[in-house]
């Protein structure tokens, strides 16, 4: 059984809600990637995501795109990310996900992109530029159990959400709002329905991100949903702590205790 | 309605944005064959813009470069100088349609954004105008323009601070944005529809000219040449004669300091390095590094400065309808200069590389035979570059 598929019933058993928290791969360098890793497994964090820094990130606001632009600017390459998940994989069976735009894949190479994700141990993709009108060119070379292709949804998404999430696997990626990652809790206004509707469309766990930034987001949202995806909080505390771990850890506590 | 041509187009688009690109795709649909709607689109074409523009036969060049008749489609001529005003007043007009009273576009060189403020004013509609900060600095003229028609200029930092990096925060914004505000799209980029409805708005250029030259030459010409960047005003001169096979259609892209060097913004042309690949909702040959990332293009003309070009000129390249080749800055910088005192007519240095590419072929040529060059756009804009180079 996939990972991730295997953590969200470990913690429906227990009644829990999984925290999801998102790195950029590279920021401020590879060698630190690995330490926050395992931070924020310590810190209590269920599933990471790792972004692929991409020079022209459609989905992202100011602050992952910076760190995208770190990354990219301390070398940073697609091969050191696989690398660095191989020697993440001796240490932790924490699932992994890789946050990577599609012009990343294709000119890796679609096959050889989805083949070395299952050979390292990555659990599953998110890909925000490939909505459900593309992403049959990627779906029909995956196999669901090694890899997910995390389907995401937005509030707009009204007849599509049964169509996103057929036949996909791991979790349902919920949107909070209309906007990019970063913005501060600006949910949708109407979220609590919004995030009803999904849930009633889908056999899949459902996690909500975009915009939550803290502790009272987190209560605010985690009743309706089965996960909470943090991304660039955590990329902000980074940078003002500049890559302390300890600070990192400690952080992701605060959020999750 | 086709979302692709071929393996090219798309909507490699965040979900957020399926919605208005659905909502605007079934409005397009809906209008482009609304009589009320063409009439009134073809009225601005005529009363406004002042179409249609002339297809000049140039005597002097023709017989400077003693080979086949070569005519001039003066896109020049259009008010605000180019040819980007036509697919603004097709667009806007849609935008009125579908309730919208704001409009955002993007804008490298400032051609685009000086249409679409323009557009804006004449309509009434609220602007904002995203431009890369490197841009704004470079293109202080244009970005004055933009103000006094009206429109807010909101500048990028992120990234290189130019054109794709406009066109991205433009995207983002239009998300957030929706409910009242339509973007506008300067190129046959982006995500589907845009690539087939900017083509379609600037295919008049092609009809006019087709309809020319039967009536001067009784006969279609035997080339086409077109600058091309992202490529609109070459998808609107060639697609009235993509079922003519006997029609040579070429599109010159700026092959920079020289396609060797690396600096140039060619991804079609032989021995450009283009990749297929994803940017801005579409899948397209782009300028990209071993990792995906988005390489800067660089070009002496600030509007054909692209990374990547339209769909469907990737669709023409690889069934091999058109064909793709690259001028350098220098070649495209002799033949403005040769247009302007052949002919008195200064062009853009964007149809300067259509230009130059002419200069090649046409002598070759037999007298018999007409070539057809796009003047884009007039080369006021970029008086001061040249001045810098010559």
């Amino acid at each position: 059984m996939n990972r991730i598929t295997k953590k969200f019933q470990e913690l429906q058993s227990k009644n829990k809600k999984a925290f999801i928290g998102y790195l950029t791969a590279g920021d401020p360098n590879i060698e630190k990637t690995e330490e926050f890793v395992y931070a924020l497994e310590k810190g209590g964090t269920d599933i990471i995501e790792l972004g692929i820094p991409f020079s022209d990130p459609l989905a992202d606001g100011p602050v992952i795109q910076d760190a995208g632009l770190r990354a990219l600017n301390a070398g940073v390459t697609v091969d050191k990310i696989m690398d660095l998940v191989k020697d993440i994989r001796k240490n932790t069976e924490i699932p992994l996900l890789f946050l990577v735009y599609y012009n990343t894949i294709l000119i890796y190479g679609k096959e050889k992109f989805i083949r070395t994700c299952e050979e390292i141990g990555v659990d599953g993709l998110i890909i925000p530029d490939l909505p459900l009108e593309e992403r049959d060119e990627l779906e029909k070379i995956m196999d669901y159990d090694k890899l997910c292709l995390i389907p995401l949804v937005a509030p707009t998404s009204k007849d599509r959400i049964r169509k996103i999430i057929d036949g996909c696997n791991g979790f349902v990626y919920c949107v909070s709002s209309l906007g990019v990652t970063g913005g501060k809790s600006n949910f949708y206004s109407d979220i609590q329905s919004y995030l009803q509707d999904v849930k009633e469309n889908s056999s899949l766990p459902i996690a909500v991100g975009f915009g939550i930034s803290c502790r009272d987001d987190i209560k605010r949202l985690e009743d309706h949903v089965d996960g909470v995806i943090v991304g660039s909080a955590i990329v902000r505390e980074i940078k003002r702590s500049k890559g302390d771990v300890i600070v990192l850890k400690e952080y992701i506590e605060s959020l999750t205790k | 309605m086709k979302r692709k041509f071929g393996d090219f187009g798309g909507q490699y688009v965040p979900e957020t944005l399926m919605y208005p690109l659905k909502e605007l795709e079934e409005a397009y649909e809906k209008y482009k064959i609304d009589e009320d709607f063409i009439n009134e689109y073809k009225y601005y074409l005529k009363e406004y813009v002042g179409r249609q523009s002339p297809l000049y036969y140039a005597k002097t060049l023709t017989d400077y470069l003693g080979g086949a008749k070569v005519y001039l489609k003066r896109e020049d001529l259009n008010h605000t100088g180019a040819h980007k005003i036509n697919n603004v007043i097709g667009q806007l007009l849609l935008a009125k349609r579908m309730g919208k009273t704001k409009v955002i576009a993007e804008t490298g060189a400032g051609q685009h954004g000086v249409a679409t403020a323009t557009g804006a004013a004449l309509f009434g509609m609220e602007c904002t105008v995203f431009m890369g900060e490197e841009d704004i600095r470079r293109q202080k003229l244009n970005v004055f323009k933009m103000e006094l028609l009206g429109a807010k200029v909101q500048p990028v930092v992120s990234g290189t601070g130019t054109l794709k990096d406009a066109t991205n925060e433009a995207i983002r914004q239009w998300v957030k944005l929706v409910e009242d505000t339509f973007y506008v799209i300067g190129s046959v980029v982006g995500p589907h529809p845009y690539p087939t409805m900017v083509r379609d708005f600037q295919r008049i250029i092609g009809d006019e000219a087709r309809q020319q030259i039967l009536e001067k030459e009784n006969k279609l010409p035997d080339t086409v040449i077109a600058c091309i960047g992202g490529g609109s005003n070459a998808a609107g001169i060639f697609y009235p004669f993509i079922e003519e096979e006997e029609v040579s259609l070429i599109g010159v892209e700026a092959g920079g300091e020289g396609i060797g060097t690396g600096k140039h913004a060619a991804v079609l042309s032989d021995g450009a390095d283009g990749k297929v690949g994803v940017l801005h909702g579409m899948k397209t040959y782009l300028l990209t590094d071993d990792d995906g990332n988005i390489k800067p293009a660089f070009s002496i003309s600030a509007g054909l400065d692209y990374p990547g070009t339209g769909p469907e000129h990737s669709f023409l390249h690889n069934t091999g309808r058109a064909k793709y080749e690259a001028v350098t800055d220098q070649e495209a910088v002799q033949a403005f200069k040769l247009l302007s005192e052949t002919e008195g007519i200064i062009p853009a240095l964007e149809s300067s590389h259509a230009v130059a590419y002419a200069l090649k072929i046409v002598p070759e040529m037999a007298k018999d035979e007409v070539v057809i060059i796009n003047i884009s756009g007039r080369g006021d804009k970029d008086v001061q570059t040249i001045l810098n180079v010559i």
